[in-house]
């Protein structure tokens, strides 16, 4: 524990919001819990095949650095959206675009929102997870030293995607940020969460709670594509009204080490779609754990992740899916297919269905394998060689996942993303 | 064009093909009949270089070259085109990516500029109509979720795009309705040339009806038992295969 200790001490003495007792309190359970537990480690059943050893290693520490190479985050940057950037963990209003939002959404940082409308905040902040999740989410209460507060008001419908960009620019950096979306009744809004670095070595922890009013609409996209030896936490954190639809994307390509985890939790008829798809080489090790609380009656559920796994590499996919007593009628399917490029590549893959009501739909399925030798044989009688053929295959079945994507934009970063996974491919 | 003498193939040590000999000359087609089990897909496939086959004697010289000693994608860069029995469902991977990837790769080989952009379109969207395909079908995965006729006309659109000088249609009629039977055929049909040879390997006379044949083959137990003009075919629909069975070409 000696490591986390050296969290503790150095523990930042000024940190927004200080000045609220309401939140010092939150601060504190959450400090004292991640001291009495420290990193979570590999008995802690979710997390026994993500070994966060490398945290105790490195004191990752907040930087007030704000410097950022404007060229190099253009190529991250998307047009025809609005853009907030947190640098470092703390949000950068000169890097920020904003221009024409509508009134009834507010954009801002979550420092600003701590003193503009604090006891409005006191509502949402740590009520669509709990400290007690496990050890990061209350290391994040503690540490976050910023973040976004998105809020569009009642039947809005935004006719642009927002998109925050969590950019890492020193090394061995920690950026601890808290975002929380809020979503009107019968409002609409579209958020791209991207993750990169130009460091090469830090540690992100972001914690996103998001709250659907009833009727409500998100998709959200989640593009982690840090650099190569950062350490990456991200969880977004759901309450689904009545009616409401949630729609996510997730890509993990970056990080040495990544660990999303995505939890809903659905009130009534509402609806949640979740996307996956990870690409791990080297030694990297990506680990994507979703949970879907069906709490009520009438709720659907989809998820569909895909991982492809070269080198070394290892993925995890814990899907959880619990249906309540009182969600009768519960229509849930999930679909995990992975991909094994070598031979010391691994994935670990969980499917976990709970199931207290009677009358209820759910399957799901898992698949773990390599290309089929008659696909590879089928474009090599076209005149592609087999290289080719393997590395097209390889792309096209990451490319699924991608294909969801609605936004042009944002599918073609993608696939210039997954492309680079795959040299040898001349589109 | 293509010349095959004394060919002998293996599975697993199983002889599948028996001392088979064919030649086929520019511009000719020629249909192989069997029952099944004769071997007739062990011939496509051992010509278009899928693995899983020993070829244990014999020789097969396609253009002056040794076919056999080529890789799959250099026999297709070549000229040499399968249009498979059952087309390989490709999820991911659009129609019109697989056409151009495929042209280029051709081209490539004969030293030849990569195609341009549009000329691309124009080309391909000719074809599809020559097929009487949707242009919607060029952007769908190639053929994913296709119906049996869809998938082999996509074969032939395939073929139409590539323009090989030998076509290998492996049962190309099995699991057509008559209507997609006429499209597929009219597609064949418009691409016979002076120089392009056939190969068309079924199990059914009705094709050829459609697609008169130079020559019909019958194959049995590895061997070609008989050859003759497309009235073997009318004879064979009539009297089985049972009367030639055991019989020497």
């Amino acid at each position: 524990m000696a490591a986390d200790n050296a969290y503790l001490a150095a523990y930042p003495a000024a940190l927004p919001g200080s000045d609220l007792p309401w939140l010092q309190q939150v601060r504190s359970a959450g400090l004292q819990a991640f001291a009495e537990h420290g990193f979570p480690n590999t008995r802690e059943e979710e997390w026994r095949y993500t070994n966060l050893a490398a945290l105790n290693k490195t004191l990752f520490a907040p930087t007030e650095h704000q410097t950022v190479d404007a060229e190099w985050l253009k190529a991250w940057r998307l047009e025809d959206a609005w853009s907030v950037v947190l640098v470092n963990g703390r949000f950068s209003v000169d890097l920020s675009n904003l221009a024409g939002l509508p009134e009834a959404v507010t954009v801002t940082s979550l420092k600003q929102a701590l003193l503009d409308r604090p006891a409005w905040l006191q509502d949402y902040l740590g009520q669509a997870v709990a400290d007690s999740e496990h050890s990061l989410v209350a290391f994040n209460t503690a540490w976050f030293s910023d973040g976004v507060l998105i809020e569009v008001a009642a039947k809005q419908v935004l006719d642009q995607p927002i998109q925050i960009l969590h950019v890492v620019t020193e090394a061995d950096a920690l950026a601890a940020t808290r975002n929380l979306l809020v979503i009107g009744d019968q409002a609409e809004a579209e958020v791209i969460e991207t993750f990169v670095g130009s460091a090469t070595s830090y540690f992100t922890a972001a914690v996103a709670e998001c709250f659907l009013g009833s009727n409500a609409g998100l998709t959200l996209y989640k593009v982690q594509a840090e650099a190569d030896k950062a350490q990456h936490f991200g969880g977004t954190y759901l309450k689904q009204a009545p009616d409401s639809r949630f729609m996510h994307h997730n890509f993990a390509f970056g990080a040495l080490l990544a660990r999303s985890d995505i939890h809903s939790d659905l009130d009534k008829a509402s609806e949640c779609s979740l996307n996956g798809l990870y690409l791990g080489g080297n030694r990297q090790h990506i680990d994507n754990h979703t949970r879907i609380n069906h709490l009520k009656p009438h709720g659907i559920s989809r998820e569909f992740y895909k991982g492809v796994l070269d080198q070394r590499a290892r993925g995890v996919f814990q899907g959880r899916v619990i249906v309540s007593e009182d969600a009768q009628q519960t229509d849930s399917q999930m679909n995990n297919r992975n991909l094994l490029l070598s031979r010391d590549a691994e994935v670990d893959t969980k499917p976990q269905l709970e199931i207290y009501a009677d009358d209820v739909k759910c399957s799901h399925g898992v698949t773990v394998g390599q290309l089929e030798e008659k696909s590879v044989f089928y474009l090599q009688s076209r005149g592609l060689d087999e290289a080719a053929a393997r590395n097209i295959l390889t792309f096209a079945f990451a490319n699924e996942m991608v294909d969801k994507v609605e936004n042009e934009g944002l599918k073609a970063l993608l696939v210039e993303q997954v492309l680079a996974h795959f040299p040898a491919i001349n589109l | 064009m293509l010349s095959i003498k004394n060919l002998h193939v293996s599975i697993n040590d199983k002889p599948i093909l028996k001392g088979l000999s064919l030649d086929i000359n520019p511009g000719e087609v020629h249909a192989i009949m069997g029952p099944n089990g004769a071997g007739k897909s062990t011939l496509s496939h051992v010509l278009s270089g899928k693995s899983g086959y020993t070829v244990t004697e014999g020789s097969v010289t396609y253009q002056g070259k040794d076919l056999l000693d080529m890789a799959p994608e250099i026999r297709a860069r070549e000229g040499v085109f399968l249009a498979f029995q059952y087309p390989v469902e490709i999820p991911g991977v659009s129609n019109i990516y697989l056409l151009k990837a495929a042209l280029n790769a051709m081209r490539r080989h004969h030293g030849l500029p990569e195609v341009d952009a549009m000329d691309f379109l124009t080309l391909v969207k000719d074809k599809v109509k020559l097929l009487q395909m949707d242009e919607k079908f060029l952007y769908r995965a190639v053929n994913e979720g296709f119906s049996g006729g869809e998938k082999k006309r996509n074969e032939i659109l395939q073929a139409a795009v590539l323009e090989p000088k030998l076509c290998i249609l492996d049962e190309t009629d099995s699991g057509l309705d008559i209507d997609a039977l006429r499209i597929v055929s009219d597609g064949v049909n418009s691409l016979r040339n002076a120089e392009r040879s056939f190969l068309m390997i079924t199990h059914y006379q009705r094709l050829l009806d459609y697609v008169k044949p130079d020559v019909v083959h019958v194959l049995a137990d590895g061997k070609i038992v008989k050859s003759g003009g497309p009235e073997l075919a009318l004879e064979l629909e009539e009297k089985g295969y049972s009367w030639l069975e055991g019989q020497a070409a």
